[in-house]
């Protein structure tokens, strides 16, 4: 979301400017471990259990949380992504385009869904997903697992699975990336460098 | 795309239709479910206005738009109060003031559609006039030898762009009369493509001063060089007209024939906008080739019309931003 977040809240040529590290790299690592570890005791194991992440930043951590729940137990886990634009609560309010194609490779009927994504703010983006996840069939469960859960709710969701919680102010952006997570702002493009 | 309204490939260029087709590899994965339709445009209204005979197109749009959750409203002319004498402008207005979001206009005479945005707040999209454009049309056929090409070097998701840089594509047919020609033109050397107009002199434009083509009226001396054969449908209502004396003739001499078929490179493809005639286009037998992506192409609109629909619809009012 946060990669979401500085793409589309751009017209104005703003960019993000990272204030400050709050993860490094082997932190992320560790609450992902922490995570996995969570998600199997939490379903006695991953039978029926499938991973999906969300466009576009909750892709590349719903990959790692596979590889590390797979070197856990061994087992191999389904691995979806989906991506949220045509169920978006804003269409029409700002510009909205998909950034990938969804690919759930499975009916979910039955499955229990460990939802990704590196953060949780609003609530609006999981809003979505759950509404698009029902069009691939009715899971058993719905779990949610986030890097950063950054506050400001203005819908009833809550995660499952938290890397970090992290107070913000609303203006300041979260980014997820391999490297850690950092906190900023959005600058004008003159002032940023 | 920037603009609220499709009129020519002209408003897209490279990046708007790259835009479009990476939207419609979406909608292609939407409908592949059991359900295929999205919430997206819900609430919207989509009025396709239909003042010359097309069921085909038409259909296409009225898919697209239901994939999208819009509601329709469907005008045709012929069942319509232009038979009683209402005037173009009027039948507009009376459509608008019921409140749609997006007009879908066909019309025979070019320059109806742009002309219709100055009587309707609605989102206007040229589903073909006269002998200017079919932007979607184009739009779909690009999709499409996308899709071919991406199959043919195995990489099933064609997510990137297109580019189409060294490919040689023939528009064969009556090209003088083709709308589906002109934006064909537009969108194909866009994205980087070479195009070689094939027709009799009399179906050739006076004049393609300023138009990115080659021209030839030999469809035999280029046919083994050409990637991807466009055919164009004959208008019937022609033939036995001064420019074209007679259909079999032009069979003989422009169709994609048996034998013509055989001389082509291996794998390249072979497209036609549809209604497609055999026996004067086309042979019978090579319309079923699997070099033909003549179904693909029909498939592949719904796509790209709700790309479109989905592009121009849900575009943000404002430029503000507001909180993720």
């Amino acid at each position: 979301m946060a990669e979401r977040e500085r793409r589309l809240t751009r017209p104005g040529g703003r960019v993000f400017v990272a204030r400050a590290q709050v993860m490094d790299a082997d932190e992320v690592a560790r609450a992902l471990r922490r995570i996995a570890h969570e998600i199997i005791e939490r379903n006695h194991g991953l039978d029926d259990v499938v991973v999906v992440g969300l466009q576009t930043g909750g892709v590349p951590l719903a990959e790692r949380l596979v590889r590390v729940l797979t070197d856990i137990e061994g087992v191999t886990v389904p691995l979806g992504s989906l991506d949220v634009a045509f169920y978006r609560d804003d269409i029409g309010l700002r510009p909205v385009l998909p950034e990938e194609v969804t690919n759930i490779p499975l009916d979910l009927m039955g499955k229990t869904v460990v939802l990704v994504d590196d953060v949780l703010f609003t609530g609006r983006t999981v809003r979505a997903a759950l509404d698009a996840m029902a069009d691939h069939g009715r899971a058993r469960a719905v779990q949610l697992a986030v890097m950063v859960d950054r506050g400001h709710r203005e819908l009833p969701i809550r995660p499952d699975y938290v890397g970090k919680n992290l107070p913000t102010r609303r203006d300041e952006l979260v980014d997820v990336t391999a490297d850690g997570v950092e906190i900023g702002e959005l600058a004008d493009e003159r002032t940023a460098r | 795309m920037n603009d609220r309204h499709l009129l020519s490939i002209a408003d897209l260029g490279r990046e708007g239709i790259e835009d479009v087709m990476r939207t419609a590899d979406s909608f292609r994965e939407v409908a592949g479910r059991s359900i295929p339709r999205v919430p997206a445009l819900r609430g919207k209204t989509v009025a396709t206005l239909f003042f010359e005979a097309s069921t085909r197109t038409r259909l296409s749009f009225e898919t697209a738009a239901k994939r999208l959750s819009a509601d329709v409203m469907s005008f045709a002319a012929s069942s319509s109060s232009l038979e009683k004498g209402e005037s173009l402008r009027d039948t507009v207005e009376t459509i608008d003031a019921m409140g749609v979001d997006a007009m879908v206009v066909r019309h025979r005479s070019s320059g109806v559609p742009a002309q219709v945005t100055a009587w309707t707040s609605a989102c206007v999209i040229n589903a073909g006039d006269g002998q200017h454009e079919h932007p979607t049309q184009a739009l779909l056929d690009c999709y499409t030898i996308r899709e071919a090409l991406a199959q043919r070097r195995g990489t099933e998701d064609s997510q990137n762009g297109a580019d189409f840089a060294g490919l040689r594509i023939g528009i064969v047919g009556d090209v003088k009369h083709s709308r589906v020609a002109r934006s064909n033109v537009l969108a194909f050397s866009a994205l980087g493509a070479e195009v070689v107009l094939v027709a009799p002199r009399t179906l050739m434009p006076p004049s393609l001063d300023g138009w990115p083509v080659k021209a030839t009226a030999d469809l035999d001396s280029v046919i083994p060089d050409l990637d991807v054969v466009y055919l164009l449908r004959i208008q019937a209502e022609r033939a036995g007209q001064v420019l074209l004396p007679n259909l079999d003739e032009y069979h003989e001499r422009y169709g994609l024939t048996r034998e013509r078929s055989n001389r082509l490179a291996a794998g390249a493809l072979v497209m036609h906008p549809g209604p497609m005639i055999r026996g004067v286009e086309i042979a019978p037998e090579v319309a079923d080739l699997p070099s033909s992506l003549v179904t693909r192409q029909v498939r592949n609109g719904v796509f790209i019309r709700s790309a479109v629909l989905f592009h121009l619809l849900g575009a943000a009012d404002s430029g503000e931003a507001i909180d993720a």
